[in-house]
């Protein structure tokens, strides 16, 4: 009876969800301005005991300065639609369309109800194989769970396809990271290999730590094609994470990110700057209630092909609830 | 832009990102908030050992990456938990306990 209780109330936590992020930002560069209004929608639908069907979309709008008024265009694509099959409690077996796990940055933080900054780091595309997304099978679990540590990893094999909606390199990689709960610090490594075209390998290692308070954090990526390199590193305070909601300057999230990118030759596009570039992004994020985030930054970059100021703003709300109605 | 300028860049942002939280921060309190929030709204009172854990698990894994959501239906507790025991690769043991901690 007790089983049979706890399973269905199992299943009724389990309706299939709907979460995502709608938004309004603006980037601002010589002089010109360029509106964007975006919806990232992300639904959750599990099935049975072992299976979860997720996706998420991307619809953005833009309005960039032309020489007679505003143009616009749009973009909408499916980000991933992937199926997790919970096959052991080592093992979840991914398979579709899925976020590529090379680096921290592609499954964690491009969210835009997550990030704190609306573009993403210079050297993102490194190890992403052109569009951040494989189209095949991936491997992921937690290999070692211990108080003291822990070691997740993740393994893929993408095909190729051209594929409106379902873009992908033949690729494969992995990336394995160690987690140390007490000190709140993870360290890890990703390695990626084009296996289309020109084949070429990626290398990659993240480097993440917070105080014990949560109140500061950093976090950092360092990744080296045979064609470019690069690194991020991104510090920013939560002074929410102290108790400190109630009070209005509070809610401030102070961020700042520093970011370079290295070319050593131009024989191959891979998505990053075709010269060194270097580029400080100073940020302000502020908490309103109700799952509302305001972004704000500046960001200052330096290359051979010219310097340049970037003003960049945006309001985000974040949203989560059942697909449909129901009682628990 | 040389050695000299990155070290001020660096220098300026890091203690922009120290300060300004100490300069705001008037009343710390041990536990994030935000988790509290998630807690009452989708919980009702559990042992202090179980929340504990149940926090510590959330902020190792969830919040390291983004703000707790104020508040969700609890219906959908068991799916999130589903999602992130992928996303986060969350053991067995953290699945149960923040789901626990969701739902006790």
């Amino acid at each position: 009876m007790l089983v049979f209780g706890s399973a269905l109330m199992s299943f009724a936590q389990e309706a299939p969800l709907v979460s995502g992020g709608v938004g309004f930002v603006t980037s601002t560069t010589g002089g010109s301005t360029t509106y964007i209004p975006v919806a990232e929608p992300l639904a959750a639908v599990p099935l049975g005991q072992h299976l979860l069907v997720e996706s998420r979309a991307s619809l953005l709008e833009f309005f960039t300065p032309g020489s007679r008024g505003y143009n616009h265009s749009h973009f909408i694509a499916l980000t991933y639609l992937q199926g997790d099959i919970l096959a052991s409690p080592h093992l979840t077996i991914v398979g579709g369309s899925y976020l590529l796990p090379f680096g921290t940055y592609n499954e964690r933080l491009t969210p835009i109800w997550i990030g704190n900054y609306q573009d993403e780091p210079l050297m993102e595309p490194l190890g992403l194989m052109s569009g951040g997304a494989g189209l095949g099978g991936q491997l992921r679990g937690s290999l070692v769970s211990h108080p003291r540590y822990a070691i997740d990893y993740a393994a893929w094999f993408s095909a190729r396809s051209s594929n409106s909606q379902f873009q992908a390199n033949r690729s494969s990689g992995f990336r394995g990271s160690l987690y140390f709960p007490e000190q709140r610090l993870e360290v890890g490594a990703s390695y990626g290999r084009r296996l289309e075209g020109t084949h070429e390998n990626f290398a990659g290692a993240h480097l993440w730590w917070e105080t014990k308070d949560a109140g500061l954090r950093f976090r950092s990526e360092v990744a080296r094609g045979q064609h470019a390199y690069g690194y991020w590193l991104e510090v920013d305070s939560r002074p929410f994470a102290r108790g400190n909601l109630e009070s209005l300057a509070g809610r401030f999230e102070p961020v700042f990110r520093m970011q370079q990118t290295f070319r050593i030759d131009n024989l191959a596009s891979d998505g990053l700057p075709s010269v060194n570039t270097q580029r400080a992004d100073f940020g302000f994020d502020y908490d309103l209630p109700h799952n509302t985030r305001i972004l704000t930054s500046y960001s200052r970059q330096f290359s051979a092909a010219g310097n340049s100021n970037i003003w960049e703003t945006g309001i985000v709300y974040r949203f989560l609830f059942p697909a449909w109605k129901g009682r628990l | 832009m040389n050695l000299k300028s990155v070290a001020c860049c660096l220098a300026l942002g890091s203690a922009m990102a120290i300060i300004a939280p100490r300069l705001a921060a008037k009343n710390p309190a041990p536990q994030d908030p935000a988790a509290q929030r998630v807690t009452r709204q989708t919980a009702p009172p559990q042992s202090q050992d179980g929340e504990e854990e149940g926090q510590r698990v959330f902020e190792q894994n969830c919040a390291r990456c983004h703000n707790a959501p104020e508040g969700f239906s609890p219906r959908i507790t068991g799916t999130i938990v589903r999602h992130m025991r992928v996303r986060a690769s969350l053991s067995r043991h953290d699945e149960e306990v923040l789901l626990h901690y969701f739902n006790p």
